[in-house]
C-alpha cells in the first residue's frame, strides 16, 4: 500500500522525469496499476492481460500485431484505424466471429482465436 | 419493438456523439433547461479526442496523454451533475444507425451494448457532433501488420496503453502527426521521423489566420519542443512511399516529394522500424446527415463537410451539427461549436464571444485544411499490385482500368465494376483514394446504415417506420 507519505514513493511531475528520463512504457507514463490481471487464451498460447483492455489493446500488449487472414489472399491483418471503422480487426472471440477487436471488451476467460476469411468457415462460404 | 429510452415522450435535443463537440453542447443546452438525451457509440464520453483508460486499467495520470484536459474535466462533471438531476439522459454504447423525420420531430434508431438492443429516441431537435475518422492513401505495403492509422496508434495508447511497436515512423500530413509523434515518444517509443508530406511554408501565405490564434501558435510551439526535447527528426514535403516486410512491417521507403506531392526519383531510401503510423488528415463522418439530406460542402482540406451557417444549423429544419462534421477544426473549435448549437437550439442569442472565436478557429482551419490538402501527385507513388480497397483486396490495376477502358468517373461506379468500396468499412478507407484514381472529388457519404445492425433489429421495426 503507498500513500501521499510513503516515502518510497516515486517523486512526480517534472522532478520525477529530472530523476527518471523519460518514460519508458505507456504504464510508466500514466502510473498506476491495472485492479486486475488475468490470462487471455490467443490460438492455444496463454497470452497476459490487464483488466480494461480491449481484445485488441491485450494482443497488442502481449506483442500480437496480427489475428486474421483475408478472405482472398489469406494476408494477416490486425489493428488499422483503432476506432470501429475500418474492421481490419475482426477477431472471433469465444467461437463468435466478425467482431471488432478494438472495440471489444476483453474478459477472463475468453479464448481468442484468428479470424480466416469470413469466420465462418462452417457454413462453406 | 424497440425499447423506447424515453417512454414515447420527445425530448428537446438529442446530441449524437459524447466528444468534445457533443459534450459541451448537452450540457450548455442542459444549463439553458432543454430536457437533453446524450447517445454515445463509447463506453465514457470524450469522443476519440478524449478517449482514456477503462477504470480497472488504474491509470493514475491519464491526462498527460491530453492536450486541454481542463476543459474536458469541467464538462464531465457538468454532464454528471446533469445526468443525477435528470436534465441529461446519457445512453453510452449506443450506436446511432439512423435518424428519421417523425410527425413535428425525428426519430433516432440506435443498438445498444454487446446484445446489440434496438433502441429509439424520439426527439424535438437533433445535432449531429458524430465527428471523423482518419483519411488514408494507400501505398505499397499499407495492408502490412504494423502499419496502422496515425489516429489508431493514439486511440490504442489513449484508451488501451499499448504501443505497436518500439521503433515506429510517423508519417502522412496533417497537425495530427505531430501529437500523435509526441505521445508515442513519451510513453517509450522511439520515433524514428516524423514525415510530413506537405510544407510547413504552405502557412505562411495565410499570415492572418494564424496571427489571429496564438494560442494554435502556442500549440504548434509545444509539439515541437516535443519533437526537440525526444530528439525526433521532421522531415517535411516527404513521403512514405513503400512499406517493407513479410508477416509484418520491418523497414520503409521515405522519399523526398515535389510541389504535387510526386515522389521524386532516386531520393527514397529505407528507415528500419518495426511499426508505422500514417494519416492524411480526416473525414467527417456524414451518414446520420446525408441520410437526413443535409447539404454538404468540400472543405479546403478536399473533404466533404457538412454546410451549416453561423448558428450550427444544417440545411435540414431540426438538424444541428458540430465539430468536425462541419469541417476538420479540432477539439476547441468543437467545443465553441456546440455551445454555439445548444444556445441556438435553446431560442437564445449566441454570446459574441463565441461567435468570435468560432470565426478565428474556423479561419485557422482552413489554413491548415488548405495546407495539408492531398497534392495530385500522392498517386505517382502507387504500383499495379498495390492495394486500394483493404476489405475486398483490389489492387490499383482493375481501378485504373475501369477508369480508362470502361468510363468510370467517379467512385461509385467503379465500385460496381470492381468491388472497391463494398466491403466491411463500406469504402471508409479507399473512399479518397477511389475518387482521387477516378479524377473526382470525394462524394458525400451515403450509407443507409452508419454501423452493422442485425438483421433482426430491422425486421423488428414498426411496419410504417420499415
Amino acid at each position: 500500500m503507498t500513500g501521499p507519505t510513503d516515502p518510497d514513493r516515486p517523486p512526480r511531475g517534472p522532478l520525477r522525469r529530472l530523476l527518471r528520463g523519460p518514460a519508458r512504457s505507456p504504464r510508466d507514463l500514466v502510473g498506476g496499476a491495472p485492479r486486475a490481471t488475468y490470462v487471455l487464451r490467443f490460438d492455444g498460447r496463454e497470452l497476459p492481460a490487464s483488466a480494461g483492455q480491449s481484445i485488441a489493446a491485450a494482443l497488442w500488449g502481449a506483442g500480437v500485431l496480427a489475428w486474421r487472414t483475408t478472405r482472398e489472399n489469406g494476408a494477416p491483418r490486425g489493428v488499422f484505424c483503432g476506432i470501429g471503422s475500418c474492421h481490419d480487426c475482426l477477431v472471433t472471440v469465444n467461437g463468435r466471429p466478425n467482431l471488432r477487436a478494438c472495440l471489444t471488451p476483453a474478459r477472463p476467460g475468453d479464448t481468442v482465436t484468428t479470424q480466416e476469411g469470413t469466420g465462418r468457415a462452417e457454413l462453406g462460404v | 419493438m424497440p425499447n423506447s429510452a424515453s417512454d414515447g415522450v420527445p425530448c428537446d435535443l438529442a446530441v449524437v456523439g459524447a466528444g468534445p463537440a457533443g459534450l459541451a453542447a448537452a450540457v450548455t443546452a442542459a444549463d439553458l433547461g432543454l430536457n437533453v438525451t446524450l447517445l454515445d457509440a463509447g463506453e465514457r464520453p470524450g469522443g476519440q479526442y478524449y478517449r482514456r483508460p477503462a477504470p480497472d486499467l488504474g491509470a493514475a495520470r491519464p491526462e498527460v496523454l491530453h492536450h486541454d484536459w481542463a476543459a474536458f474535466a469541467t464538462r464531465k462533471a457538468a454532464l454528471r451533475a446533469h445526468a443525477s438531476a435528470g436534465r441529461i439522459t446519457h445512453l453510452p454504447l449506443h450506436h446511432v444507425w439512423t435518424v428519421v423525420p417523425a410527425g413535428a420531430g425525428l426519430l433516432l434508431h440506435a443498438v445498444a451494448g454487446p446484445e446489440e438492443e434496438a433502441v429509439a429516441v424520439p426527439a424535438r431537435a437533433v445535432l449531429l457532433a458524430t465527428g471523423a475518422f482518419e483519411r488514408q492513401l494507400p501505398f505499397p505495403g499499407w495492408t502490412l501488420p504494423g502499419v496502422i492509422g496515425a489516429g489508431g496508434a493514439q486511440a490504442m495508447l489513449k484508451g488501451g496503453l499499448v504501443l505497436p511497436g518500439r521503433r515506429i515512423v510517423v508519417a502522412g500530413s496533417g497537425p495530427l502527426l505531430l501529437a500523435v509523434a509526441g505521445s508515442l515518444a513519451a510513453a517509450g517509443a522511439t520515433v524514428a521521423a516524423v514525415v510530413e508530406a506537405a510544407a510547413y511554408t504552405a502557412y505562411a501565405g495565410r499570415l492572418p489566420a494564424l496571427l489571429r490564434n496564438p494560442g494554435k501558435l502556442g500549440e504548434a510551439a509545444t509539439y515541437g519542443g516535443a519533437l526537440l526535447r525526444h530528439g525526433i527528426r521532421l522531415l517535411t514535403r516527404h513521403a512514405v512511399t513503400e512499406a517493407h516486410g513479410a508477416e509484418r512491417v520491418e523497414a520503409v521507403t521515405v522519399a523526398r516529394l515535389d510541389r504535387q506531392w510526386r515522389p521524386v526519383p532516386g531520393t527514397g531510401r529505407r528507415v528500419p522500424c518495426d511499426a508505422l503510423a500514417v494519416g492524411h488528415g480526416l473525414v467527417p463522418q456524414l451518414e446520420l446527415a446525408t441520410g437526413l439530406g443535409c447539404a454538404t460542402r468540400l472543405g479546403a482540406d478536399g473533404a466533404v463537410a457538412l454546410e451549416v451557417d453561423a448558428r450550427q444549423r444544417t440545411s435540414v429544419p431540426g438538424v444541428w451539427s458540430a465539430g468536425e462534421t462541419g469541417g476538420t477544426g479540432g477539439a476547441r473549435l468543437a467545443l465553441v461549436e456546440g455551445e454555439i448549437a445548444a444556445h441556438t437550439i435553446a431560442g437564445r442569442p449566441v454570446p459574441a464571444a463565441l461567435g468570435r472565436q468560432r470565426a478565428r478557429l474556423r479561419a485557422f482551419a482552413e489554413a491548415m485544411g488548405a495546407a495539408h490538402r492531398p497534392g495530385a501527385g500522392w498517386t505517382g507513388w502507387l504500383r499495379e499490385d498495390t492495394e486500394v480497397c483493404r476489405c475486398e483486396e483490389v489492387p490499383v490495376g482493375p481501378i485504373r482500368e475501369a477508369v480508362r477502358d470502361l468510363g468510370a468517373r467517379d467512385a461509385r461506379t467503379v465500385k460496381l465494376l470492381t468491388r472497391a468500396g463494398m466491403g466491411w468499412c463500406q469504402g471508409r478507407m479507399c473512399g479518397p483514394a477511389v475518387a482521387a484514381l477516378a479524377g473526382r472529388d470525394p462524394d458525400p457519404d451515403r450509407r443507409p446504415l452508419s454501423c452493422p445492425v442485425p438483421l433482426r433489429r430491422l425486421a423488428e421495426l414498426p411496419a410504417e417506420e420499415s
